[in-house]
């Protein structure tokens, strides 16, 4: 057993054990990291993978939550079965921007702005789709909170906790999975270089097509996550762009193109986060928007000096770093 | 229903649009960084305005002269301090700075001034213009005329100016600017100062049209970006063409769908542009 798989053994374990001891705003806090991790490897799939920068996953948390919460408000179907159906829609969503961006060759900066076109054109239309409460809401019936009903999600926090545990681990394994097989490799090609991966033989427009639609399915099963937990939806909240930005924060600040990046950086900026909030309020400092400067300010900071993120240096701290390839699989 | 007026109104506010976007488009087209926080100096501007209203009465037509000049000397040392060292760095470094310089505007503007909205009223406005049949708001009138006068001193600096010579030798060709001995350091720092002045002018004049609360920004950012793209990225004419388009279509689009749709028609109006053309209507061809 190398050393990598041990510490990932005992990581496990520990999350495993959490709700045993923290109250429940830990577990909050532990539950709003597992989903920024989980988003943050979806999102990682296609832009620290394949190299596509998607600044509009929120699109995909969106509809896959509309999709799971408007079945079960209107014909009472349950979010296992809704999952189905959210898969759908935003594997056609991703399809068919994917196809729209890879066959009229648009890529970089222009392909981010047309994700967060797509996004925000949901966003308002949403708004004016009656049927799922428009910019008023849509809100899921609770009826209790005490005892586990997991066919219809609903129980205690730390099912929540368990559930979104269960859906990062599965992530963490599916990527690695995806890193080291045929796909994978071809997709680290098409990010270094695309000419020379196409040059080489490889259909860069069916294995980008892959990386969106793996990653917008992945993105779906939090949406539905989202819809159940919440129990509230407004199109001006979960389509919003600074939703994506908090999706793509955590990859990025933990490392790109790593499997522990997204966790490592959902971790981070969330305990950050919260840590800044506590700090503020013990010293009496609470005006609006001072908690959102600091986190500007770290955020910055970060950018700045450690352009990799920062699990490429931890990594090789703990001695984890197999290879000194720059943006290699960790 | 008369829709010569609505549009013609659209024709007004894109042109202050236009004057917003080239200066994200000149920033592009040179130093090839995209400015993600656009749309939050815009605000900042906004409440400059205000601010000079409120404590020196200066008419935002006076104000905007010295808050274009403190833009162009912050835009300046952000460039050559903030964000030189990021201009050989990838898409996706480049976009996480200037998020989170974005970040950092919009929230102080909100620990200063509120959330509420802050708006400059002068009364010489009220009038409307009678043009025969026409009938034109005078803020508007004013706003776009100072946005097309803005936008005339750039082309013409740009085309005539040797220094503005030297910026495009940079965009055309980095190496060659380099060799030929142009401090390409200083004239991107001077293209991201003139890009902020533009912004500047652009809020000054937007304040006569609309509120401005610390929010307001990722929404222009956004704006900024759907113009640009629409017109050409890196073109100036394209911008301000982009400007009119979109201040038209959400015009048109408030008065015959619902004024919540207004920025649905912009994002239908990029979509179908990056699909058709994706260079933008001016745009040339990489």
């Amino acid at each position: 057993m190398n050393r990598a798989t041990f510490l990932l053994a005992a990581l496990l374990v520990a999350l495993a054990a959490l709700p045993a001891f923290a109250n429940s705003y830990v577990l909050s806090v532990a539950t709003l990291i597992l989903f920024f991790a989980y988003t943050g490897q979806a999102w990682n799939v296609m832009m620290g993978f394949a190299g596509q920068l998607s600044l509009g996953h929120s699109l995909y948390v969106g509809v896959g939550a509309y999709a799971a919460a408007g079945l079960y408000f209107h014909f009472g179907i349950g979010p296992w079965a809704g999952l189905w159906l959210a898969a759908l829609a935003c594997a056609a969503l991703g399809a068919a921007i994917g196809f729209l961006a890879f066959r009229f060759g648009i890529s970089g900066v222009y392909f981010a702005l047309l994700t967060i076109a797509f996004a925000e054109f949901t966003r308002i239309g949403f708004d004016h789709i009656a049927a799922l409460g428009g910019p008023g809401g849509l809100f899921l019936k609770v009826e209790q909170r005490e005892h586990l009903d997991l066919p219809n999600l609903r129980g205690p926090p730390a099912m929540f906790y368990y559930l979104m545990l269960a859906l990062t681990a599965a992530a963490f394994a599916l990527c690695a999975w995806l890193l080291k097989s045929r796909v994978g490799y071809y997709w680290q090609a098409i990010r270094e270089n695309e000419e020379a991966a196409q040059a080489l033989g490889i259909n860069t427009f069916r294995y980008k097509m892959v990386a969106v639609l793996v990653s917008s399915v992945m993105t779906a099963v939090a949406g539905v996550f989202v819809a159940f937990y919440y129990s509230t939806l407004f199109p001006e909240q979960i389509f919003h762009i600074s939703r994506s930005i908090e999706i793509i924060l955590g990859p990025i600040i933990g490392g790109l193109g790593t499997l522990f990046g997204p966790i490592l950086g959902a971790a981070l900026l969330t305990i950050l986060a919260d840590g800044i909030t506590e700090l503020l309020a013990a010293l009496g400092w609470e005006f609006p928007g001072i908690k959102q400067v600091f986190y500007g300010v770290v955020l910055l900071a970060v950018v700045m000096f450690l352009p990799n993120g920062v699990w490429p240096v931890l990594a090789r701290r703990l001695g984890l770093a197999q290879r000194s390839a720059s943006r290699g699989a960790a | 229903m008369n829709i010569i007026n609505p549009a013609l109104a659209g024709v007004l506010t894109g042109l202050v649009y236009g004057l917003m976007a080239l200066g994200l488009s000149v920033i592009f087209g040179v130093v090839r960084v995209v400015n993600f926080a656009h749309g939050e100096m815009m605000t900042i501007a906004m409440y400059a305005a205000v601010v000079l209203f409120a404590a020196l009465g200066l008419d935002p037509f006076v104000a905007v002269l010295p808050v274009a000049i403190a833009f162009f000397a912050f835009g300046y040392v952000i460039q050559r301090t903030l964000i030189n060292p990021f201009v050989t760095r990838p898409e996706h470094s480049q976009f996480m700075l200037l998020v989170a310089v974005a970040i950092i505007m919009v929230n102080v503007l909100l620990m200063v001034f509120g959330p509420g909205a802050r708006s400059v009223q002068l009364d010489a406005l009220l009038e409307p213009i009678e043009l025969g049949p026409l009938l034109l708001d005078r803020g508007k009138f004013l706003a776009a005329g100072v946005a097309c006068a803005t936008a005339a001193l750039l082309f013409a600096f740009f085309r005539f100016a040797r220094t503005g010579k030297a910026i495009r030798a940079c965009a055309d060709n980095y190496l060659g600017a380099k060799v030929i001995g142009l401090d390409v350091k200083k004239l991107y720092a001077l293209t991201f100062g003139l890009g902020s002045a533009c912004v500047a002018v652009a809020g000054g004049m937007m304040i006569l049209l609309v509120d401005v609360t610390p929010t307001l920004g990722p929404a222009y950012t956004l704006l900024a970006f759907v113009i640009v793209i629409v017109g050409g990225l890196g073109s100036m004419p394209g911008a301000l063409l982009g400007g009119v388009l979109i201040g038209v279509s959400e015009a048109l689009a408030g008065l015959f769908i619902a004024p919540s749709a207004k920025s649905m028609a912009s994002f239908a109006l990029l979509i179908l542009v990056l699909l058709l053309r994706p260079q933008g209507l001016l745009g040339k061809k990489s």
